[in-house]
């Protein structure tokens, strides 16, 4: 592939070297306005929200504002952050991974198929504000789940108050549940290429050796899958660890990173140090950076058996 | 085919049992969106009444006043797709194409600049689209189609898979020299051979890219737009049972899209999807 666009050149022009290297320049010139689209909307705005956490009011650089992640409140933050997303991501990929598997053998053209596929990338990507509604109106005060509950008699579920603090719903423990609806449809979305991977001359391979269903998965089926698995895990905690939509519907505090640095953005409360948001940004950019090199090396080693 | 007892896939049975216990699971809070949508006031006696009263509100011109800002934040987020969409076929796209023709060694980089965003989250970039903002404010005004320009680095990830798969499938290179070498100027090659073949990748990308633009609230609640999303919150606040028929009207809505792009994906590459095409 790579061969082939030289030999091109010599049917551009025919009358010499100079009119080519000048038309070289011309084509180089078509790459300008992406790349400078992407330095203008993405390199500076990402430079800037990491940076700014480098330097203080004056606009001098220092690692004082460091000190941040010593405060009690913004500790607790990247704590509940952490935990809400190895918890979401650990049940998903499970609950993911079994769907996956239900899948296995039907055809990926059939209706099954593309209604599962079409309905994991809505409910996986459109999520967001909508997905705050769908669990007002199912677990809210007023939802149907609670309302059904008391009228069977359970007046005092955790959807109406849990731990004391209000219907469970508007609390960061309450959020697991509401990113659980989109935490599955991603695992569906990312996991079933590496499970379409298995190829059925194992499966024969294994029982003309006299094992059985059982010693298919343990032996072949789990281990083969397993950097998958653990890959797709990553990608849906990194997920979850950058959301903020749903967060910010139901949860008027804060509690977890993302609306710390709303906090942060619309009311500078007191931390003592400057810029707390570009610092918090930073933290969120470090944990991402440590996800995504994680998720590349795992992926490198699913990669092997998808041919 | 009846399956051999040792095959990986699950039986009949645990197939159904898993999809089916899933599928409610997951159908639950799609239905008690509807069935909030239709409730009429407090239930009497525990008896709750039913009707589509918040429906008919929706349309009724002597609302105007109290939906207005959703139906200006609706036409906001239309217009912001329009200019994203726009985003990518203008900017993404002829970049891609080109990169195939006469730079294939940058195409490592095209797809590393382009699955960024994904790496980093979209309130971190935030914090950096604020201070640009007060520039493009300056140089644009303050209008909400500026968005545009942020919400299109966000897409950028969605959008670039499906054109890219689409160019690695056809042969980009043979069919320009082949269409070059019978006389086509590059004009007629990029719109008579190159743009038709990719007409699938393109269209799946528009549609995932309004999708995701219709979805995106990060960026507008902190830029203060009023966008379509944006709009739903603070509506939700005083009327929530519009909020929920709006928002279980773009869920449908969102489905039908990438329903669209399923099928589009899974008309096979090669002599059916032609055959289909022409036929």
């Amino acid at each position: 592939m790579t061969t082939v666009a030289t030999p091109l050149a010599p049917a551009d022009t025919t009358s010499g070297a100079g009119v080519t290297s000048r038309r070289r320049s011309v084509v180089w010139l078509g790459l300008a306005p992406f790349a400078a689209y992407v330095v203008l909307f993405l390199a500076i705005p990402a430079v800037l929200a990491v940076a700014s956490g480098l330097f203080d009011n004056a606009g001098a650089f220092t690692l004082a504002n460091l000190a941040a992640f010593a405060d009690p409140n913004i500790l607790k933050g990247f704590f509940a952050s952490i935990w809400i997303s190895a918890l979401t991501a650990t049940i998903g990929a499970v609950i993911g991974a079994v769907v996956c598997f239900a899948l296995l053998g039907t055809k990926p053209n059939g209706f099954l198929r593309t209604t599962v596929d079409s309905a994991s990338s809505v409910l996986a990507q459109f999520g967001g504000v909508m997905l705050a509604f769908a669990f007002i109106a199912t677990i809210g005060q007023q939802g149907l789940l609670t309302k059904w509950l008391i009228s069977i008699g359970v007046t005092d579920n955790v959807f109406v108050n849990f731990n004391n603090g209000g219907p469970l719903l508007y609390q960061i423990p309450g959020l697991v549940i509401p990113y659980l609806y989109f935490q599955v449809p991603l695992m569906v979305l990312t996991f079933m290429p590496a499970m379409e991977g298995l190829k059925s001359t194992w499966a024969e391979a294994n029982a003309t050796l006299g094992g059985t269903r059982f010693t298919y998965w343990t032996r072949i089926g789990m281990p083969i899958l397993a950097p998958a698995f653990f890959g797709s895990l990553i990608l849906l905690f990194a997920n979850l660890f950058s959301s903020y939509a749903t967060a910010a519907a139901l949860v008027s505090q804060g509690g977890i990173v993302p609306l710390a640095i709303k906090q942060q953005l619309t009311s500078e409360t007191v931390v003592g140090v400057a810029n707390v948001a570009g610092v918090l940004a930073l933290g969120m950019v470090v944990v991402m950076i440590v996800l995504m090199t994680a998720y590349a090396a795992l992926q490198r080693r699913a990669s092997r058996w998808q041919r | 085919m009846s399956a051999p007892r040792f095959a990986a896939e699950p039986g009949r049975v645990t197939r159904w049992v898993i999809l089916g216990i899933v599928g409610i699971v997951f159908l639950v809070p799609i239905l008690a969106m509807v069935e909030f949508s239709v409730r009429v006031g407090q239930p009497v006696k525990g008896v709750q009444t039913y009707g589509l009263q918040h429906y008919a509100a929706v349309f009724d011109p002597a609302n105007g006043g109290a939906y207005g800002e959703l139906f200006r934040g609706i036409l906001n987020s239309l217009g912001i797709c329009a200019i994203t969409v726009l985003i990518v076929l203008v900017l993404l796209l002829p970049t891609m194409i080109l990169v195939e023709l006469k730079f294939p060694k940058l195409r490592r980089v095209l797809e590393f600049v382009c699955i960024i965003p994904v790496t980093i989250p979209s309130i971190v970039l935030v914090v950096g689209f604020v201070p640009v903002y007060s520039i493009v404010a300056r140089v644009f005004g303050s209008y909400p189609w500026t968005m545009a320009f942020a919400v299109g680095i966000i897409v950028l990830p969605y959008a670039y898979r499906p054109i890219a798969a689409n160019l690695a499938a056809i042969e980009v290179v043979t069919l320009s020299e082949a269409s070059r070498s019978l006389g086509a100027g590059w004009g007629s090659v990029l719109w008579r051979v190159i743009l038709p073949n990719l007409r699938r990748g393109i269209l799946s990308s528009c549609f995932i890219t309004i999708a995701v633009v219709l979805g995106e609230y990060t960026i507008a609640s902190f830029l203060s737009q009023n966008t379509f999303q944006t709009a739903l919150v603070l509506l939700q606040h005083t009327d929530p049972y519009v909020a929920v028929i709006f928002a279980v009207f773009a869920l449908i809505f969102a489905f039908v899209l990438l329903l669209l792009i399923g099928r589009l994906g899974s008309a096979a590459p090669g002599s059916t999807g032609r055959n289909r095409r022409t036929a």
